[in-house]
């Protein structure tokens, strides 16, 4: 486990997530997160390298269906949540040239 | 007659005979609600005119008269399932005016079985948090103690089963979110095994952890709820296709037999000292009704809570990625698109939220994924294993619900770490996929705050914890106790 949590680097991880964040808060987080990444660095103690991971713990696997037509919810009802919607679509900022 | 400290079974019994309507019994909740709720403020939003119309309709049906489980029964929803035509915004400032526009699948449920959706409660944001006071709009106060936090993050629905605001509420729980508001509260919570409850309509935290449950004020009526609630839904990709019992069927039969096992791990030092007497009195009682008592072994523990702190917020930065004010929510412009994402995000997520965002997305960004998120799963691995083990020596395990009792608002809001083990008995039941219920079992003395026994089972033996649950209780006296308000 990487125990160098002096490399954390919010600003990057921030980017990442698409979140902003303010100056103070950068600092704020990368010092709460620092010792919450000490804590953590505990799980470094056990051998896992024989240790399969567990992703979920549904006794299920490959939950197949018939890929058909049903009916969902009408268009208009789900944009009526949209900040911006116009002519039956979602409106974003420009995204290509 | 107070027709709101009823139970469901208590008030199922008048509606059938036809000795009150579900109008009254709505009316009562929400004049309990008018009196209490400003001091508490438990619900986030109530429609007194939109639940009068629904008993209305389920009086005028006839439906409270006939066999439905909970016909005439007004139930309330944590702020984070959705309920058709009634906002959901997950306590979050990124949801604010959002309007649920289908059922989740537990509704349609609750629908079918003739409740009355009253309202929503407060939670901690999207669920993260173990005291809602991460709700972005406001903190709940717990019943017992104003002064003092109701646990989380689905303290809102806990505090209003607590104060008779509720006859039963529906939570969510990730790493105790159901189970540690109930013992701080001093109601039953239930959280069900993965899978057994869908949860389509649920707004995801941690997928692979998330499960809907319900807050009742007794064993009884969590069985009912359950029974209402489980069962398979195509919708949901991870619910099994297992029959539902009828879990109160067990209830005659005791606990005489059965082998609880005590995790040695569980009595930790540091823990609050008569929340440990009151959980060795709770496994004597046990021990007088007939069950036999064995030690057992949890020997990962220890690295649980680091687990989970992983998992949960990785799978939470991939869900929350939704939040991009497009679709639904909030949008703060930017000069461009991804600009646009960012500032959204950073206006409408809170503290606790964006401090998990980071977390989750560190761990599962490039040359950290192994070292971080693949580690935790294999630790998750042992946590799994060491309950199978367990269950090979014993029907069922008990433990105290939390290593404390109800702390005071603002305590902990500066030490995230501190907040985070408050869940320490809770978190490894998420992980291994089981299911467990905390239900009353004393107080502390000064001040007098409830304290909650945990009873954990194996994966779909509902039946057995519930039993369990049941028979101490029925021996037991604190379930009654309600808080002055």
């Amino acid at each position: 486990m990487a125990n160098d949590t002096n490399q954390f680097d919010v600003g990057y991880v921030a980017h990442l997530a698409r979140l902003h964040l303010t100056e103070t808060e950068k600092q704020k987080i990368a010092s709460q997160l620092k010792d919450t990444l000490a804590y953590v660095a505990k799980l470094n103690e056990l051998d896992v390298s024989k240790v399969e991971p567990t992703a979920h713990a549904t006794p299920l696997a490959n939950v197949l269906r018939k890929d058909e037509v049903r009916p969902s919810i009408d268009r208009a009802t789900i944009l009526k949540n949209a900040p911006e919607q116009a002519r039956d679509l979602f409106i974003v900022p420009k995204i290509v040239e | 007659m107070s027709l709101h400290t009823l139970t469901i079974h208590q008030l199922r019994e008048k509606l059938r005979r036809g000795a009150v309507s579900a109008r009254e019994a709505t009316q009562s909740l929400l004049d309990r609600i008018l009196s209490v709720d400003s001091r508490l403020k438990a619900y986030l939003w109530l429609n007194a005119e939109d639940a009068l119309a629904q008993a209305d309709a389920i009086d005028r049906s006839g439906i409270a008269r006939n066999g439905k489980l909970l016909g005439g029964v007004p139930i309330a929803i944590k702020d984070v399932i959705n309920v058709e035509g009634q906002p959901c915004t997950c306590a979050s400032k990124i949801l604010k005016g959002h309007t649920s526009v289908y059922d989740a699948f537990v509704v349609q449920r609750l629908r079918e079985a003739g409740a009355i959706l009253l309202g929503r409660t407060n939670m901690d944001e999207f669920a993260m948090g173990s005291s809602t006071e991460n709700s972005s709009w406001g903190i709940t106060h717990n019943p017992w103690d104003l002064e003092c936090i109701p646990g989380g993050s689905s303290g809102g629905s806990a505090a209003a089963v607590a104060a008779d605001e509720a006859f039963a509420a529906l939570g969510s729980d990730t790493g105790g979110s159901i189970r540690q508001p109930a013992s701080l509260c001093g109601c039953v919570g239930f959280k069900p095994t993965y899978g057994r409850v869908s949860r389509y309509g649920l707004v995801a935290f941690a997928s692979s952890l998330d499960q809907i449950g319900p807050f009742t004020k007794t064993v009884a009526d969590g069985a009912l709820m359950l029974r209402v609630l489980a069962g398979h839904d195509p919708q949901d990709s991870t619910s099994v296709p297992r029959p539902v019992p009828d879990y109160a069927k067990m209830f005659g039969d005791g606990v005489k037999g059965l082998r609880i096992g005590l995790p040695k791990e569980y009595f930790i030092d540091g823990m609050n000292r008569e929340v440990e007497v009151a959980t060795r009195a709770a496994i004597k009682k046990l021990q007088e009704l007939g069950a036999e008592i064995v030690e057992i072994s949890l020997p990962h523990t220890d690295y649980a809570v680091a687990v989970y702190y992983l998992i949960a917020t990785a799978e939470a930065s991939a869900n929350l990625a939704r939040f991009d004010g497009v679709r639904y929510g909030a949008r703060v412009a930017g000069e461009d698109v991804i600009d646009m994402y960012g500032k959204t995000r950073g206006a409408g997520f809170g503290p606790e939220v964006k401090r998990r965002i980071i977390l989750g997305t560190y761990a599962l960004s490039a040359g950290y994924y192994d070292a971080y998120y693949v580690r935790a799963q294999k630790v998750r691995t042992l946590i799994r294993q060491d309950f199978e083990n367990a269950f090979e020596k014993c029907d069922a395990i008990v433990t105290p619900t939390s290593p404390e009792v109800a702390f005071r608002i603002g305590e902990k809001t500066d030490d995230p770490l501190k907040m985070y083990l408050s869940d320490i008995f809770t978190i490894s039941v998420n992980l291994a996929g089981i299911c467990g219920v905390s239900l009353p079992c004393g107080f502390t003395n000064d001040p007098r705050l409830p304290i909650g026994l945990q009873i954990l089972g194996k994966s779909f033996d509902e039946e057995t914890v519930l039993r369990v649950a049941h028979a101490y209780e029925q021996a037991t006296e604190w379930h009654k106790a309600r808080p002055r308000l």
